[in-house]
């Protein structure tokens, strides 16, 4: 027992435990130094302007970007579209709305075990309901319903197929609950004196929320946003299930448009056997980075910018 | 405002039709786990189905080949092995590395540090899994095969490094943010009692935060449970049942990524088996996130 030991004993314990910290801590920034130097050191010399505007080629001196950096934006555009409303919707209906009662309870935890549901089962959820539609328009694109003309940039069709309406539907649902859990989080953090002071002027709770706590709660609802989209945008597995590995030689130019996202193209060359298409993988990871890194700056600034203190 | 000029029932009634339509949203929630849970089982019935494929195999074999050989087995323990070697793998990784990373960031560390490590964690937290994957094959394999050559191109061991690194910011800044939140008086009490900065943390601030640290511990392992980039990449694709690190092994998101990229007929018995392993998978993370959940509920500190 700790009571009998002595101080010399204890204190070096003290150090030990102190010397395993510094070691832990060491680990994470050593593993950070060398994931993004070996990174650079396999793609910095493929990277090149021709290869963000090139389409994929079978020649590795040829191979570029383009269809996937496109693909990914629009389906990320797609997601945020849809996923920002609702989960701001619901995480507004929970914290401002909601009784606690057993139904709110049930929708709480669900959100919960919604968050750790694996990506690639969002995935087979978003084959089945938006590429096929449970299989209510026939089971291949062949029998879709479509409006418009397939060129024109209106062009629609039931079921959605591979296309990036889909692959976007897929995204919103993966990270709703993420989207939802932030929101939740910045509006219990505005405090309760600007809701009653807007209550006792007479305005409805509505207009409390829309005029009042919404306003107050926007830079952590931004930042959360964007750290959702920054895993939407990096993420694979759902998208893998919806179409598989597609080669597309054209950017999107509808909703209906097959696309392919930059992830599933770093996996495609990373699954290679030829070193030459690793170092194509290297340099589509430093651009995916990148738009990472724009994005996670946006974050911080927004969260410097716009938080002013409340109390 | 525009509801000023309006009458009040006016307004109640818009009050009314926004509130439902903010339920509305509410609900989908509900109708999205409803939604997974009808295709996983509708389509697993139709799995067990087919006439080669039985209950009894799937829970009573231990041969997982739907894709090669002329007899298929379908027993899904070689996939559940697989799953649990490189979660194990990763949790020993991550667990650990990451506890004590956030009992140096939250009792330790000076605000200089702190600047450095959070953002550090930060960027490993932002990094896409499939980043991790490539990681995974050109760096740490190449290095475990410096090491000893009985680490072939595909094992089991990077793969769990890999996902031990990615899951190691979510451990860290959970299990953070529980020490943080014991109140301050308990560690004045503690050092008043003369206990060193170790017996502080460790037998006061650590048991007090129990609860969030055990949660994010289920959470991190039901993430290295689901990841499904990093495996294909790296553990390869043979479906085995092995304690051994240096194996190759197929677990279950890579035997998914696999029937999903091709490998097999729409309407076989081998696609629809993806359906089976993808309920496994469901079940398996949902009871994770449940007791997680069931944990914090139940053995949580409240000292306000």
């Amino acid at each position: 027992m700790s009571t009998h030991r002595s101080i010399a004993s204890r204190l070096w314990h003290d150090r030990t435990f102190l010397w395993a910290c510094l070691i832990a801590a060491n680990i994470a920034m050593l593993v950070l130094a060398v994931l993004i130097i070996s990174i650079f050191w396999q793609g910095f010399g493929t990277l090149s302007w021709s290869f963000i505007t090139h389409f994929a080629s079978r020649k590795p001196a040829e191979a570029g970007i383009r269809a996937p950096l496109m693909g990914s934006i629009w389906v990320c555009s797609i997601c945020a579209l849809t996923a920002l409303p609702l989960g701001i919707a619901t995480a507004v209906f929970l914290e401002e709305f909601a009784k606690k009662s057993r139904f709110t309870r049930i929708i709480q935890t669900n959100i919960m075990n919604l968050a750790g549901v694996p990506s690639i089962v969002y995935g087979i959820l978003g084959l089945t309901a938006f590429a096929r539609m449970f299989g209510a328009f026939g089971t291949n694109l062949d029998t879709a319903i479509t409006f418009g003309n397939q060129e024109s940039l209106f062009y629609f069709r039931l079921p959605f197929g591979s296309s990036v309406l889909a692959g976007g539907l897929t995204l919103m649902l993966v990270i709703l609950p993420v989207i939802i859990i932030a929101t939740q989080e910045s509006l219990r953090s505005v405090p309760s004196s600007l809701r009653a002071g807007a209550m006792a002027l007479g305005a409805t709770r509505w207009q409390t929320v829309w005029c009042i706590t919404l306003p107050a709660a926007i830079p952590g609802i931004m930042t959360g946003a964007i750290l959702a989209m920054s895993r939407a945008i990096g993420e694979s597995a759902p998208i893998l299930v919806l179409g598989g590995l597609l080669l597309v030689f054209n950017t999107p130019e509808n909703l209906m448009s097959d696309f392919a996202i930059l992830p599933l193209q770093i996996y495609h060359w990373a699954g290679k056997p030829q070193q030459v298409f690793h170092y194509l993988a290297g340099s589509a990871i430093i651009i995916q980075l990148v738009v990472l890194l724009i994005f996670n700056g946006i974050a911080v600034l927004i969260r410097q910018k716009l938080q002013k203190p409340l109390q | 405002m525009l509801g000023r000029q309006k009458s009040v029932a006016a307004r109640t009634l818009r009050e009314r039709l926004i509130v439902a339509m903010l339920a509305l949203a509410a609900t989908f929630s509900i109708f999205v786990t409803g939604t997974i849970i009808v295709i996983l089982t509708k389509e697993t019935l139709g799995f067990f189905a087919f006439p080669d494929v039985t209950l009894g195999e799937f829970f009573g074999s231990f041969e997982w080949n739907p894709l090669l050989g002329s007899e298929k087995h379908f027993g899904i323990w070689p996939l559940v092995s697989g799953t649990l070697l490189v979660m194990a793998i990763a949790a020993s990784f991550a667990l650990p590395i990451g506890l004590i990373t956030a009992v140096y960031l939250s009792e330790y560390a000076s605000p200089r540090v702190r600047s450095v490590l959070k953002p550090a964690l930060e960027i490993l937290a932002g990094i896409p899994t499939v980043v991790y994957g490539f990681f995974a094959l050109t760096v740490i394999t190449p290095m475990l095969q410096k090491l000893t050559p009985a680490f072939g191109s595909y094992n089991a061991m990077s793969a769990g490094l890999a996902t031990g690194i990615m899951v190691l910011p979510i451990v860290c800044s959970m299990s953070e943010d529980s020490l943080r939140a014991v109140p301050r008086s308990l560690r004045d009490g503690a050092f008043a009692l003369g206990g060193t900065r170790f017996d502080v943390s460790v037998k006061v601030v650590i048991p007090a935060a129990l609860s969030g640290i055990v949660a994010a511990f289920l959470l991190a392992i039901s993430r290295a449970v689901g990841e499904t980039m990093i495996v294909p990449l790296a553990a390869g694709g043979i479906a085995q049942i092995t304690a051994n690190p240096a194996a190759e092994v197929q677990t279950m998101t890579a035997y998914l990524v696999q029937i999903f990229l091709g490998d097999a007929p729409a309407t076989g018995v081998e696609y629809k088996s993806s359906y089976a392993v993808a309920a496994m998978l469901f079940v398996m993370t949902f009871a994770l996130t449940m007791v997680g959940q069931w944990t914090l509920r139940r053995f949580r500190e409240e000292y306000d």
